[in-house]
């Protein structure tokens, strides 16, 4: 017994249940608080509406953060940079929506719906333009020069860049949360099943995300710029050596993640109804937060992160109270850190790039 | 003296010959340091005390860019010694000038049966709990340990930059916590007061003295601040020196090098953490008392990066650097942008205040200081051999495979 259990010195009591919430810890964490608020549910009321319609709320408001958090993950698959900036191109882009279709296109609550469709699409064509030319920029002034420099360096200029675009946004937009027309009317049902009421918005957020992030892994999985992209996030040297022009493609990936960032912009200007500088502060880090639960650098994972945590704050911001959903996600945030830095599907990093 | 023997990098190619050279000469004695570091201080403490008013505004900048310097360089500690890229360092400004609020306040209005439970603060106070100056700096440095300890924690396996991701959720929830806290009971008091201060804050008093009356005279608080930035300071020297702080040096350089070495780095990461966060806690102890009131909007994330752009203008690692970047960021974030350049977006045409654009100035400053000048204005020797020759090292140092 004794020499057995001295010749496999790594088995410990404890072993088993370690590797057991290594391997599950993180799925318990994450079903713990929508499988919480049913039983409260079925037992209060009975009926599992409530939930529905958190879950409803989580998924359409996920879809923001996939796209954003895409851009995340992007980037760092490619260059393993943090780029802190990311939520604030998303604010840009918000900003930049809301001033299109007003001024430019001039497009009230009152007006036709096929000029507000029409008008949409064309705002959303231009911002995403706009975010991803001034992520590219970005990239080019702030990244690149410090390349081969110690990795906190570019990180820093991340976060100052995130700090002057704030800046930009905050005087533009002023200083406080600003409310802006509700263009689509929202909140108006779209569809009722079983009590659960879809909204518009609900709708809008799904049905823009979901071409988006199909064109996107398609382009990555099948153009030849695509497999450019995955060859340089596994090896950049050898990449270059292959003849792809790296510096090109990082350039690439920046303008994926900023088109991306510039539709979660519009979605969540006519989503949420109001500006605000700081929003891209707090979706930053929210959609990081996906990003890192899907696995960083991993294109699914981030889409599935994304939805988890726009399901897991929305159940904290409809149970909790608005003002802790910064808590919630950040400590979900920590505990992926502690328990499963990999993300939950994170073995395939470098390749999924 | 103990002579680190720095990799010396190359040779830097300067056209001012004599100036540059005798300069180098008065370097190279004995003492200089010791005879600079004096005379800096002296005149420190001399010129505020002396020059401007008892309660002008110069001296209220003074009293603020002693305190940055005890905040930058608690965090050195974290980021330009050990590497770790700390975005969350206002959580320690909260836990020490939450301490004050607990301790120097009535916020515990009801405690001892209403009476006041005073030690070592003004007789007169009648409820809540009143300690001695020093004594809350004392307890607010050991909470602030123990949340930087905390805080450090999870950060141990990770690499750079999701240290850095890992400790701004920290920063954030701290002042979340903070914004929240009026909601947050313990027993029958809440945790803070919210966006409404906990004030009054009693006046700073040192034992055997009378407290001083910040109303009518701030230069007892500038004293008190430069003595303990002063104590700070020569901490900073002698942890450098030492076992602790050349391990520091060396995991920042090559983490797994260090680890080889024998080097503890679980241990020697903590402690760092823990050294600053309490040197941060310490000088958010100072603020409170000077405020003196406690609100959740004065921890934002802005602070962070008010503090770490101090550290990374200066030099990272670099001592004197750092207090440089703090007394030259206090001036432009307490002077130059709320008073003298106030004026100057109108007379331009511009509609916006100055303080509105503190955030693009910290950032721009960032960025390039970064692209052009990494090292810093006053760059540590061997950090700057770092910074410019790259690290071929941080490409698998830090996994974060569980």
């Amino acid at each position: 017994m004794e020499a057995a259990s001295i010749a496999a010195p790594a088995r410990r009591p404890l072993d088993p249940v370690v590797q057991f919430l290594q391997q599950y810890g993180l799925i318990i964490l994450l079903a713990a608080m929508p499988l919480y608020y049913g039983i409260h549910d079925l037992a209060a009321d009975g009926s599992l509406t409530r939930l529905g319609n958190n879950l409803v709320a989580g998924v359409s408001s996920g879809a923001i953060w996939a796209l954003i958090a895409l851009g995340y993950t992007l980037v760092y698959g490619i260059i393993e940079l943090i780029n802190f900036a990311h939520g604030e191109i998303f604010m840009i882009g918000s900003f930049t929506a809301f001033e299109l279709w007003s001024i430019t296109f001039g497009l009230t609550p009152e007006s036709a719906v096929a000029a507000i469709v029409g008008g949409l699409l064309v705002t959303l064509i231009l911002t995403m333009i706009t975010t991803g030319v001034l992520n590219v920029m970005i990239e080019r002034v702030a990244y690149r020069p410090l390349r081969n420099a110690p990795k906190l360096a570019p990180l820093i200029t991340a976060v100052g860049f995130s700090f002057i675009l704030q800046n930009v946004g905050l005087l533009w937009q002023g200083s406080s949360q600003r409310s802006i027309p509700d263009l689509i009317d929202s909140g108006a049902a779209f569809l009722t099943i079983g009590g659960v009421e879809i909204e518009r918005k609900d709708v809008l957020a799904v049905a823009v995300t979901v071409p988006l992030v199909l064109l996107l892994t398609t382009f990555i999985a099948r153009s030849r710029l695509g497999k450019a992209m995955r060859a340089t996030a596994q090896d950049p040297e050898a990449a270059r050596l292959m003849g792809i022009n790296v510096n090109t493609t990082i350039s690439l990936t920046f303008l994926l993640g900023g088109l991306l960032a510039g539709a979660a912009g519009l979605i969540y200007a006519l989503y949420q109804t109001n500006l605000w500088y700081f929003q891209g502060f707090q979706a930053g880090l929210i959609a990081f937060t996906a990003a890192v639960m899907g696995g960083i650098g991993n294109l699914r994972g981030a889409v599935l992160g994304g939805f988890i945590i726009g399901i897991i704050s929305e159940l904290a911001t409809n149970r909790i109270g608005n003002d802790w959903v910064p808590v919630v996600v950040f400590s979900y945030l920590i505990l992926i850190m502690v328990f499963r830095p990999r993300g939950l599907i994170g073995e395939e990093t470098r390749e999924a790039g | 003296m103990t002579v680190e023997a720095p990799p010396r990098g190359p040779t830097p190619q300067s056209g001012v010959g004599g100036v540059v050279e005798s300069w180098r000469r008065l370097r190279r004695m004995r003492y200089f340091g010791l005879i600079a570091g004096a005379l800096t201080i002296g005149l420190a403490a001399l010129i505020p005390v002396t020059a401007f008013g008892s309660t002008s505004k110069e001296l209220d900048v003074a009293i603020y860019a002693v305190t940055y310097v005890m905040f930058a360089l608690g965090l050195n500690i974290v980021v330009g010694f050990a590497g770790l890229l700390d975005l969350g360092y206002v959580a320690f400004y909260a836990t020490g000038a939450y301490t004050v609020g607990w301790f120097a306040s009535d916020h515990f209005s009801a405690v001892n049966g209403g009476q006041a439970v005073n030690f070592g603060a003004e007789t007169f106070l009648t409820q809540g709990i009143h300690l001695n100056f020093l004594l809350i700096v004392l307890i607010a440095m050991v909470i602030s340990a123990i949340a930087g300890a905390i805080i450090g924690f999870p950060t141990l396996r990770l690499r750079g930059d999701y240290i850095a991701i890992v400790t701004l959720a920290f920063g954030e929830i701290a002042t979340v916590l903070a914004r929240n806290g009026a909601d947050i009971k313990i027993g029958e008091y809440a945790l803070t007061g919210g966006p409404t201060a906990i004030a009054p804050i009693d006046q700073l008093k040192l034992p055997f003295l009378t407290a001083f009356d910040s109303a009518t005279d701030i230069r007892p608080y500038y004293l008190v601040g430069l003595g303990m930035a002063v104590i700070m300071l020569l901490v900073s020297f002698a942890l450098r020196e030492s076992r602790l702080g050349r391990a520091w040096i060396a995991i920042r350089e090559d983490e797994v090098a260090a680890a080889s070495m024998g080097v503890p780095t679980v241990r020697t990461k903590l402690l760092s953490y823990a050294t600053g966060a309490a040197m941060g806690g310490a000088a958010g102890a100072f603020l409170g008392f000077y405020v003196p009131a406690i609100g959740a909007n004065q921890f934002q994330f802005f602070f962070s990066i008010l503090i770490l752009s101090m550290v990374i203008l200066g030099g990272l690692g670099s001592i004197w650097g750092v207090v440089a970047g703090a007394i030259s960021l206090a001036v432009i974030d307490r002077y130059l942008l709320r008073e003298t350049l106030k004026p100057v977006p109108e007379k331009l045409g511009l509609d916006f205040s100055t303080t509105e654009i503190q955030f693009g100035v910290y950032g721009f400053l960032l960025v390039i200081m970064m692209v052009l000048r990494p090292e810093g204005l006053f760059p540590e020797r061997r950090r700057k051999v770092e910074m410019t020759q790259g690290e071929g090292t941080d490409e698998t140092v830090f996994e974060a495979s569980a």
